[in-house]
């Protein structure tokens, strides 16, 4: 009875209070959010949260054309310069004005070593200041997708950053703890209220955010929940709203209820497996004094040893889109030829692996995430009872995201699973992190993804055209042509495109985006 | 009546030769315990399912008709089966697979083995650390059984599973990641072996305290037996019977601490489930309707701590010569 009292009370406060009554979106997914420094984890729940509280110069509107957000409006001075006028009277968080020093300062650090979110600012040469509300960006050729890379390069305040050390990006690899990774001070549609590592983060609407948000959201709590059934009970209970990853098991189930509605579409993501390419002996493996995953054929081998409609069917549930491209059909680079992969086939793998000398096969450990993608761990379960079938023994060294990242990162593997989104939308993103060789001092984007250092001159060759080529059919021509060397090698192996589901309560609307990301300003709480 | 000389009218007998701890043991069998545990259709139901789950644990690698941790021989099409007797069930999977193919009888033959070793070892663990502790404190006295019973307090405060926890998360932050999933099995045998050693010391250092004043006790010492001999030969036969029935006890609890944890994610790796860590996957998929996967290992683990329970208390019964 009481508690009818309160719902009563609270309805009444409701309509008293009219339009501008606290709406609160409580949603969660399996993983938490790694650091709150927007240029320390290139990873989609971690950009989500950013551009919560961060903007850049440009941000997508519904189409994923680049519109305006901190800047105005742009020229192309010449080829390599573009000029930006700036937002007046934007506010960050702590309620400094943001001025074209902040941008500035954003754009160096966006490309210091710790950075992991350089391949947005990729082929930025100079970012300089005109006046205190322009700013002109130099880039190192004609750049066909600089606008693309700017959504994601977030502009932080400069006197925030000296105040608290925090010039440089936190160096997530080496486990740094700084003041920016707990603590946040943007200028975007959400304030960080709390963050409490691994149970809850709250964030609150920005009272003197420039923009009008189509939404109605004025409180975000988001919720790790990595056990797949507390995840949908939690929606099912009403003590969440909205589920980004619901359980493939239960989407059945979420689909027949109908105080729950689920958005459906793919993911730009393809999950794959890449394979220490670059070392002369493999850590993780019982070969001595050479590493197999450098013969093609071993990895042939274990390419066609997997059965991926076998995982589609039983271990996806039929969310998924297995495929042989590292690109997904919505990207500009993607190419319907590679899409087929190489025939499920156990006699030709054995076959293969004899041919390469190892005939009772070998033993080696595959990395895999355990709370970043649907169902991850279980592929790799998966993959390596198929893998036992053609004589391979590989032990699963299954960990939450957190100690995953830190370990891969380093290029400390011999086997990994990873996924990877578009987040531009156009195939260099991808090329550049994944296919393109790590620049041999580590600097820049190139490769930065690549983790098994898979390398090949001329696709390298190819993905540098791509940078700066502005003709769209020789630049697709170049990533049609990367793509193909890349294919030929088996740089990695591509097993299916992520399926999307987001399960909501019925009082939720959404726009559900192809990245994955959960957009602050379009969900509605009715 | 009892050959036990502490059990009350054997204080008055002179015993002129202590009886080999063999022979008492015989002896018990030939008689009231025997006889009592054939008049209790309760406890001889329950040893005869706790014998079953015993040998269809200790002969799972041949009595099991798949091995659920040879991947060669898993077929991910068979995943999630449901059981033969339901539609779509697979013959050959009589209790229905999980998401991986793997067959649910066979994983749980495998892991009430682990589940099974680790109650049985830790355990025997606790025991010995109980009773050489407890032993030791009674006979001493002192600063010594000061010392001892006050850690044992001190323990007593903590929950066993908190405990156990404790031991587990510092033992994963000592040990390299790779070595893990190697000794995760002794890890948590010694977690639940050292969280329930204290009930055991309790009990033997009282038992030790009212033995020790005893004449054949004090007959031993006169003739110069050393105090390790005599707490060994002498009194620690004559101390063991309540032991026993706890330890029995203690064997289920020691089971269900391990299903714990391994169900909180800090047991035994998904590679070498117990039947923890099988009711812990299957919850997963308890929602979407494939209740088998967690409700026949939930059953396995019910069955088996319940005939242990039973076996336990028919045992404390036979073994109190008060309700004789």
């Amino acid at each position: 009875m009481r508690f009818k009292l309160l719902i009563g009370a609270l309805l009444a406060a409701a309509v008293v209070a009219g339009p501008s009554a606290a709406k609160t979106l409580r949603w969660a997914s399996q993983g938490d959010i790694l650091t709150f420094d927007p240029m320390s984890q290139n990873e989609s729940l971690n950009n989500t949260f950013s551009d919560y509280i961060y903007e850049g110069l440009v941000r997508y509107n519904k189409q994923f054309v680049p519109e305006p957000a901190l800047a105005t409006s742009w020229t192309r001075v010449s080829p390599t310069v573009w000029r930006f006028s700036l937002r007046r009277n934007v506010k960050f968080h702590d309620g400094s004005s943001m001025n074209a020093d902040d941008v500035v300062f954003s754009f160096q650090r966006v490309l210091a070593p710790s950075s992991n979110m350089k391949v947005y600012a990729q082929g930025i040469k100079e970012t300089r200041k005109v006046d205190d509300y322009t700013v002109e960006i130099v880039t190192d050729g004609p750049n066909p997708v600089l606008l693309r890379g700017l959504v994601d390069v977030k502009v932080m305040s400069k006197a925030w950053a000296t105040k608290h050390n925090v010039l440089n990006p936190q160096d997530y690899v080496k486990k740094e703890e700084t003041h920016a990774a707990r603590n946040a001070n943007g200028t975007g549609q959400f304030m960080l209220k709390s963050f409490e590592a691994d149970v809850r983060t709250v964030l609150v609407a920005n009272p003197n955010w420039w923009d009008k948000a189509e939404g109605n959201v004025t409180e975000i709590v988001y919720r790790p929940i990595k056990q797949d059934s507390t995840r949908a009970a939690a929606l099912l209970s009403n003590e969440i709203d909205l589920v980004l990853d619901p359980p493939t098991q239960d989407i059945p189930r979420l689909r027949q209820n109908s105080a729950i509605k689920i958005a459906d579409g793919t993911e730009t993501r393809i999950i794959f497996l890449g394979f220490d390419q670059w070392r002369d002996e493999s850590p993780y493996t019982d070969v001595k004094g050479k590493n197999p995953f450098k013969d093609k054929r071993v990895r042939q081998a274990l390419y066609q040893a997997i059965d991926i409609e076998a995982i589609r069917r039983a271990t996806m549930r039929g969310l998924a889109v297995p495929t042989g491209s590292m690109i997904a059909p919505q990207v500009n680079g993607y190419f319907e030829e590679f899409a087929k992969r190489l025939p499920h086939d156990e006699a030709a793998a054995k076959r293969l692996l004899s041919e390469a000398g190892y005939p009772n096969g070998f033993s080696f450990t595959l990395d895999c995430p355990n709370n970043r993608y649907i169902n991850d761990e279980e592929i790799c379960i998966a993959i390596t009872a198929m893998w036992a079938k053609v004589g391979l023994k590989a032990k699963l060294n299954a960990m939450p995201r957190a100690t995953y990242f830190q370990k891969i990162q380093k290029f400390d593997t011999s086997v990994y699973l990873l996924g990877w989104a578009t987040a531009t939308f156009d195939g260099l993103y991808t090329l550049q992190s994944l296919i393109r060789s790590p620049a041999a001092d580590g600097k820049g984007a190139d490769g930065n993804f690549n983790l098994g250092k898979y390398s090949n001159a001329k696709a390298d060759a190819l993905i540098d055209q791509v940078k700066t080529e502005i003709d769209d059919a020789k630049r697709n021509q170049a990533m049609r042509d990367a793509q193909r060397i890349h294919a030929e090698d088996i740089g990695h192996i591509p097993l299916h495109q992520q399926v999307i589901p987001w399960a909501m309560r019925s009082n939720v609307s959404v726009f559900h985006r192809a990245d994955n990301r959960l957009d602050g300003r379009w969900v509605r709480v009715d | 009546m009892s050959v036990r000389p502490n059990a009350g009218a054997g204080e008055a007998v002179a015993v002129p030769r202590l009886p080999s701890l063999a022979e008492r043991l015989r002896g018990a069998w030939d008689g009231d315990v025997a006889y009592s545990f054939r008049r209790s259709p309760v406890a001889v139901v329950s040893a005869i399912v706790l014998a079953a789950c015993l040998a269809g644990a200790l002969f799972a690698p041949w009595l099991a008709p798949h091995n659920p941790f040879d991947l060669k021989t898993l077929n991910l099409l068979d995943a999630l089966s449901p059981p033969v007797w339901q539609e779509g069930g697979k013959p050959g999977y009589l209790l229905g697979t999980d998401d991986q193919g793997r067959d649910v009888l066979s994983a749980i033959m495998y892991g009430a083995r682990i589940s099974l070793l680790v109650g049985l070892a830790s355990v025997a663990l606790a025991v010995v650390m109980g009773v050489s502790l407890g032993l030791l404190a009674g006979y001493a006295g002192g600063k010594i059984d000061a010392f001892i019973m006050r850690v044992a307090d001190v323990q007593l405060s903590f929950p066993a599973i908190l405990i156990a926890l404790l031991i587990d998360g510092v033992a994963r932050a000592a040990l390299p990641r790779d070595a893990h999933g190697d000794v995760a099995l002794f890890v948590l045998i010694l977690a639940i072996g050292v969280s329930n050693w204290v009930q055991y010391a309790r009990t033997v250092r009282g038992s030790t305290m009212v033995e020790k004043n005893k004449e054949y006790v004090q007959a031993a010492r006169v003739i110069g037996v050393s105090s390790w001999g005599i707490m060994g030969r002498h009194l620690l036969p004559n101390v063991m019977g309540p032991v026993l029935v706890l330890g029995t006890i203690n064997i289920a609890t020691a089971i269900l601490t391990e299903a714990t944890l391994s169900f909180l994610g800090v047991g035994v790796p998904p590679t070498q489930p117990s039947l923890g860590t099988l009711i812990r996957v299957g919850n997963d998929f308890l929602f979407s309707g494939e209740w088998w996967i967690t409700i026949f290992p939930g059953v396995a683990l019910v069955v088996m701590v319940l005939s242990i329970n039973l076996l336990g208390d028919w045992l404390r019964d036979a073994l109190n010569p008060k309700l004789r």
